[in-house]
């Protein structure tokens, strides 16, 4: 028998766009009319589907629509999705700091949340007192506290500072003693977001452990966002894919994640340029296009690379007026994020405009060696040390496995980048 | 998903858009108790960090503003305060209005002074008013203390006689009164900012013009002697029936009306629940409109 400990039916939420002014009274108003005469909410029937990028018609969206789940107790819950796909709005309703528009959530065991450590530190406080302060606002009673002030502490790793105000702190040694403070929650459910993106390498990997431990060996039920999809693949058991605010999958968290990096912005293999639309900026990028030189100098224009071939990454800019020392920086990561080379011009040259018009920025790549895998590009234009146009991860490319040493053996691995480097075997 | 099942299910909590009508969950208020006595703690202790003279900024404020008082009203305006030295008859006002508007100004913007906190973690909102007035109250028993300092001080030189009635043993009920009455107004008006921000505008000089007309500074009487068609102003003020019956209960100094001391228990009452009411409607999403 499935032992469920949490249930969401048909979460919905809307918001209201645009600011809040003299506007609000009247559509509160006409609420409050409606609601005296028995009739239903005249502002929940409209809204749109929560898409960020297109323009819209109506003043209201919805965040989330029709969210439904279950999770089983001891279950690690992933929630991925993109930037602004509903999921923190989700983690917000289920921790209580935001109501649901609709829908119910069924809860059978107390919910903590830490959707940003340190939430509630008083920079004046001494670290100790924050700790007592930090686990109260987290739902712990002094007795609990005092009972794991120790292993809290040591956990930290800030012995030496615990009696020192915390504004005395360096920012990583703040988020240290704040996540070990949740850490040493005692919720049946444990809600969790994006957490780790602090914080040093070794402390990183002590949080993902103690979330860990957590799960496994103590069996309570963590949701866990994120954007490191390492992190998520290590930890999770289950997966859901939120876009534009619905449930696209709910299931195994490796085909979530699979199914995510595929639904991206971008699809591979269908175009290796994209084109911008066309701003009122005195400068912008107008189109990016990536290609690849094989070693005859033939250009391929597929988005799928030939692993060996040379890559080409052309950005081309519109000008409407001069410019001087522009930049143009071209940032290459994997489809989960990370970021594998930074290519930019004002470290190897400068470049000027003297006059307006069009211009293109070719950067030939020919000692970049990817391994077969989907990768994407974030390009950027800046002047002196202001950014004037960004595109992030706006295009993707695949590189196809090829036999690049020509013995017939294709390098192989979940690697990015290879070498052909030469290989000497000598006798001392 | 299946339907049928749920039925059968227990649950511990629900998250749903709307409760019912009135949902005081006061048990939840218990549970974070410790929460409330840290938030004390820590207002009381931050507040005059890094300063010199510390928690003697609690007592500089009533009593530069208790000089002032006397200085324009006493002596220049030539208000009468009976028996009693005009110095401690306005230090006494002044110290009961001021627990009042500290605990008004202060529990007036919880929702956006805090919503960083209250849009990452859930507690019991209803906390951190609580924890404002009962950290007021702290600063009321400092700046009491001063009061009975002066009272000695007067009765050493013979400028008053010591009264002490059964009257002054409801004392602490008439602070209470007047705690309650700032945190239910402050509730209501916390609700009501995070949507409309003018409110906040008003409290500002609302309040201060609020303390000519409570009786802060001169008897009661006095108002209704003078201004006869404005009688009703200090009527029908609850404020000033606290002011007034504190100071007769400390000083002997003015009248007690039962009828209005009533009348001021009932508008407490009253504002009081109205304000838990609009706080509790409010706080389940705040969020999306602060």
């Amino acid at each position: 028998m499935k032992d469920i400990i949490l249930k969401a039916e048909n979460i919905s939420k809307q918001y209201r766009l645009g600011t809040v002014g003299t506007g609000t009274l009247s559509h509160d108003l006409n609420r409050w009319w409606h609601a005296i005469r028995g009739k239903e909410d005249p502002y929940l029937k409209v809204g749109e589907t929560n898409d960020r990028s297109s323009k819209g018609n109506s003043d209201y969206v919805w965040a989330l629509q029709d969210i439904n789940f279950e999770v089983n107790r001891g279950e690690v819950l992933g929630i991925i999705g993109k930037n602004g796909a509903g999921k923190s709005t989700l983690l917000k309703i289920l921790s209580k700091v935001t109501a649901p528009t609709t829908g119910v959530i069924k809860s059978r065991g107390r919910i903590a949340s830490l959707l940003e450590v340190g939430t509630g530190f008083n920079p004046e406080l001494t670290g100790r007192e924050n700790i007592y302060l930090n686990g109260a606002i987290l739902g712990m009673t002094k007795k609990e506290i005092t009972s794991k002030l120790d292993e809290i502490i040591a956990f930290s790793g800030c012995e030496r500072y615990i009696d020192t105000p915390t504004k005395r702190y360096s920012s990583g040694m703040t988020v240290r003693l704040a996540f070990a403070v949740a850490a040493f929650l005692e919720p049946e459910i444990l809600v969790v977001d994006e957490v780790l993106a602090v914080g040093d390498a070794e402390f990183q990997k002590k949080a993902i452990g103690k979330m860990q431990d957590i799960s496994k060996s103590e069996g309570r039920t963590v949701l866990f966002v994120s954007h490191n999809m390492a992190a998520v693949r290590s930890l999770c058991t289950k997966g859901m894919l939120i876009e534009n605010g619905k449930t696209v999958f709910f299931g195994d968290i490796d085909e979530t994640i699979d199914l995510y990096l595929k639904s991206s912005i971008f699809s591979f293999n269908s175009n290796n340029y994209i084109e911008f639309e066309e701003k009122e900026a005195p400068i912008q990028i107008s189109k990016f296009e990536v290609s690849s030189l094989n070693l005859k100098g033939e250009r391929s224009n597929s988005s799928g690379v030939l692993m060996g071939n040379i890559l080409e990454f052309s950005i081309f800019v519109l000008a409407k007026q001069m410019y001087n020392n522009l930049k143009a920086s071209i940032i290459i990561s994997t489809a989960s994020g990370t970021r594998i080379a930074a290519i930019r011009s004002h470290e190897i040259t400068d470049f000027v405009f003297d006059s307006k018009g069009d211009f293109v920025f070719k950067a030939t790549a020919s000692d970049l060696k990817l391994m077969p895998g989907d990768y994407v590009v974030t390009i950027a234009l800046a002047e002196n040390n202001t950014t004037i146009d960004i595109k992030e991860e706006c295009l993707g490319f695949t590189v196809v496995p090829n036999d690049v040493y020509g013995t017939g053996r294709i390098p192989k691995g979940n690697l990015y980048v290879y070498s052909d480097a030469k290989w000497e075997l000598n006798q001392k | 998903m299946n339907k049928t099942e749920f039925s059968e299910e227990e649950w511990l909590f629900e998250i749903a858009p709307k409760d019912k009508f009135f949902s005081l969950n006061l048990k939840e208020v218990w549970r974070y108790r410790d929460l409330l006595m840290l938030f004390v703690k820590r207002d009381v202790v931050t507040v005059y960090k890094q300063t010199i003279l510390g928690p003697l900024w609690y007592l500089i404020q009533p009593l530069f503003t208790s000089v002032i008082f006397t200085i324009i009203f006493n002596n220049v305006a030539g208000i009468k305060t009976g028996e009693t030295p005009a110095f401690l008859f306005n230090l006494g006002g002044v110290m009961v209005w001021n627990y009042f508007t500290s605990c008004l100004n202060d529990t007036s913007d919880t929702f956006k002074k805090n919503a960083s906190i209250f849009g990452k973690v859930y507690f019991p909102r209803l906390i951190v008013p609580l924890s404002i007035v009962m950290s007021n109250l702290v600063k009321f028993g400092i700046q009491f203390l001063i009061f009975i300092a002066f009272y000695i001080y007067y009765f050493m030189i013979g400028k008053v006689t010591f009264q002490f009635t059964t009257a002054t043993l409801f004392f602490p009920i008439l602070v209470a009164i007047m705690g309650i009455l700032g945190l239910g107004l402050g509730m209501i008006i916390s609700s009501l900012v995070t949507k409309y921000r003018d409110l906040s505008f008003l409290v500002g000089f609302g309040v201060q013009l609020l303390m000519y007309v409570s009786a802060v500074m001169y008897p009661m009487v006095l108002l209704k002697e003078k201004l006869p068609t404005f009688g009703w102003l200090i009527e029908y003020n609850p404020l000033a029936y606290v002011i007034e019956t504190a100071r007769y209960m400390l000083l002997n100094e003015g009248s007690i009306s039962v009828s209005g001391l009533l009348y001021t228990v009932v508008v407490t009452i009253v504002v009081f629940f109205v304000g838990l009411l609009i706080f509790n409607k409010t706080e389940k999403s705040f969020i999306d409109t602060v």
